[in-house]
């Protein structure tokens, strides 16, 4: 719903108010030559004028004399880290003197957490991690605690990269749900939407001005062209029958050896949620930790069962992803496990473009 | 494998050939776990420090440095005959260390180069890992084995179960650490997505690009990542030397290395 209209000079007020309703924000800020997300607290920490260029294996930053805060596509992180953490201790355990032991639990903290510039493609994702995650009977506890603690500000997609292709999957560039607020920046200020009580709460203490009909064509304006701007394309948004008809098809063998099997793209991935146990016992043997740590199926470990390697080659890796991500989450989740970030390409140090790879495997597929 | 009985002190020794020491110094430096981990087990041969008893018989021998010497060939079968469990601890006994170089070029001639009388120097002309000589059970790779390696590798033997072996990219740890890529964002020649984790990604936290330490990764793709090092602008026989550095006597990297030194004669 629309709420009205921040002028920028007084961003800061939506951090203050965020501040008073018992958050902390995070948000985009420029380290190690990427944007990433962290604590903020004033405005000035936003990455004010940045804007990416991404290609296929390639990410920098570009200072602009822009004014705007949220003009660039992406990092290399989405919601995923702060709510599937990347290694986070389950539980330990303790030997008793009588030689019983006792476990306990490490909940993950529940300090409120705003967290402001989220894209269209992370929420999409973000709602399926929650379908694999929160869906009982075995919801995640940690998840949960992770998941409940979170206010979103979205900020629809003005500049989407190179690599970029959320139309193609249907998740963007503008955010439709999961959203407390949402924001479409304009060079003078922000439309402001609320999309849950709790954001209309917020939302009134910023004591927004009324949107005028200009700002409100020129936001459309806006997402029109970064629609038009992306050009990378899936050749269907249910791939599953394509792919399956093709687990012998000549690509495999031909990305396998360009692909290092490093896992970097599904651990950019929004969507994956793999993950190992790790046990960790201390030296004296009387504690241990149990931990869960972010895993691939690229990784040898990942389809090791009892002394076999199930999958022990590239090809049957990259295979493995693809199928699972593209082909058979939509009998697990209802959909396409991809949601066009683009992050896998950018990313993958040698550049390999799930979309080319795709369209080599399926060429001539239709939507099913 | 079983678990140490009750009341039973397993016996260790850490023997030392071609190396530096520094991966004995992963034991030193434990503080004070070192205490415990003296409680539970008797270190009767280490010299660096302390106890010398080199032909005790022992249930864990930590084993550090290449076989570069006549005598270290005879040596290391002794140890081998005396120990339950042998354990190689960091490149030089894994993999021959950087001092393997030499297997890869004449050896007579760099030591004639280098010392005044070469006939008091007794070195084989190659260095090897000690699996080329004796059956190893664990290898524990780095350059220096970390604390952590230890103590995991102890810990799983005194319980009696197999260690976990560590094998995944350092990809993997750099991700889960949340560290930017030092190679997509800064077009750095990261030898990441080959090597082995385990070092928890020490170099790209602080910005710079791994260069191998940790030995190869299962699974390494090293023509895929030539391929992107040249297209980075890096010349072919700097790639190489990149493979042929301390883990040059490790399969996959002294081919990698060879292949482009050969190529580009």
């Amino acid at each position: 719903m629309e709420t009205g209209f921040l002028p920028r000079g007084r961003f800061q007020g939506l951090l203050d108010a965020l501040h008073r309703a018992g958050y902390r924000c995070f948000g985009p800020q420029v380290r190690d030559g990427a944007i990433v997300y962290a604590a903020v607290s004033a405005s000035e920490d936003l990455p004010q004028g940045m804007r990416d260029h991404q290609s296929p294996g390639y990410y920098r930053l570009e200072r602009t004399s822009s004014l705007r805060y949220f003009g660039w596509a992406n990092g290399p992180q989405a919601l995923k880290p702060l709510v599937f953490a990347p290694h986070e201790v389950l539980w330990r355990a303790r030997r008793l003197p009588d030689g019983g032991i006792e476990f306990s639990t490490e909940p993950p903290s529940t300090d409120k957490l705003a967290v402001i510039g989220v894209r269209a493609c992370d929420l999409a994702a973000l709602a399926l991690q929650d379908r694999h995650f929160l869906a009982a009977p075995q919801s995640d506890p940690h998840y949960a605690a992770r998941r409940a603690r979170l206010f979103v500000v979205a900020v629809h997609c003005s500049d989407p990269s190179d690599t970029c292709f959320c139309v193609s999957t249907g998740d963007g560039p503008q955010a439709s749900a999961g959203f407390d607020l949402a924001l479409s920046e304009l060079d003078d200020g922000f439309l402001v939407e609320s999309g849950t009580a709790l954001g209309a709460g917020v939302a009134a203490a910023l004591e927004l001005e009324v949107v005028s009909a200009e700002a409100r064509a020129a936001a459309a304006r806006q997402i029109e062209a970064a629609r038009e701007r992306q050009h990378r394309r899936l050749p269907s948004r249910n791939l599953r029958a394509a792919l399956f008809a093709n687990l012998e098809h000549p690509r495999w063998e031909d990305v396998a050896g360009r692909c290092l099997a490093c896992g970097n793209c599904t651990s950019v991935c929004p969507t994956c949620f793999c993950h190992a146990g790790i046990e960790s016992p201390g030296l004296s043997g009387e504690t241990s930790m149990h931990a869960r740590a972010w895993d691939s199926c690229f990784t040898q470990g990942h389809s090791y069962i009892n002394s076999v390697t199930v999958r022990s080659d590239t090809r049957a890796r990259y295979r493995q992803w693809l199928t699972h991500k593209l082909g058979s989450w939509h009998e697990q989740f209802g959909r396409s496990g991809c949601v066009g970030c683009g992050r896998c390409i950018s990313w993958c140090p040698v550049g390999i473009d799930i979309t080319e790879e795709a369209g080599a495997v399926c060429a001539g597929a239709a939507d099913e | 494998m079983t678990p140490v009985a009750a009341g039973y002190k397993p016996q260790v020794a850490v023997h030392k050939f071609a190396s530096c020491d520094g991966c004995q110094l992963a034991f030193l430096n434990l503080g004070e776990d070192l205490l415990l981990l003296s409680s539970l087990v008797e270190f009767v041969h280490f010299a660096e420090a302390g106890p010398v008893n080199p032909e005790a018989p022992v249930d864990i021998a930590f084993v550090e440095g290449s076989i570069s010497t006549a005598k270290d060939v005879e040596r290391i079968q002794l140890v081998r005959a005396r120990s339950r469990f042998l354990v190689t601890i960091g490149a030089c006994a894994t993999a021959g260390g950087l001092q393997a170089l030499r297997n890869l070029a004449d050896g007579q001639a760099w030591i004639a180069d280098i010392y005044a009388i070469p006939a008091y120097v007794e070195s084989l002309m190659s260095s090897t890992a000690v699996a080329q000589h004796v059956k190893v059970d664990l290898e524990l790779w780095g350059c220096p084995v970390s604390s952590r390696q230890l103590v995991a590798a102890v810990r799983a033997l005194l319980f009696g179960v197999a260690p976990v072996e560590e094998r995944d990219k350092v990809c993997m740890e750099c991700k889960r650490s949340q560290i930017v890529c030092v190679m997509v964002a800064h077009g750095l020649p990261c030898m990441g997505p080959v090597t082995r984790t385990g070092c928890g990604a020490l170099c790209p936290s602080f910005g710079r690009d791994c260069y191998a330490c940790y030995g190869p990764a299962e699974n390494p793709n090293t023509q895929a990542l030539t391929r992107r090092l040249e297209g980075l602008g890096i010349a072919p026989a700097a790639i190489g030397r990149r493979f042929l550095s301390i883990n040059n006597g490790a399969a996959p990297f002294t081919e990698a290395g060879l292949r482009l030194m050969h190529d580009h004669d």
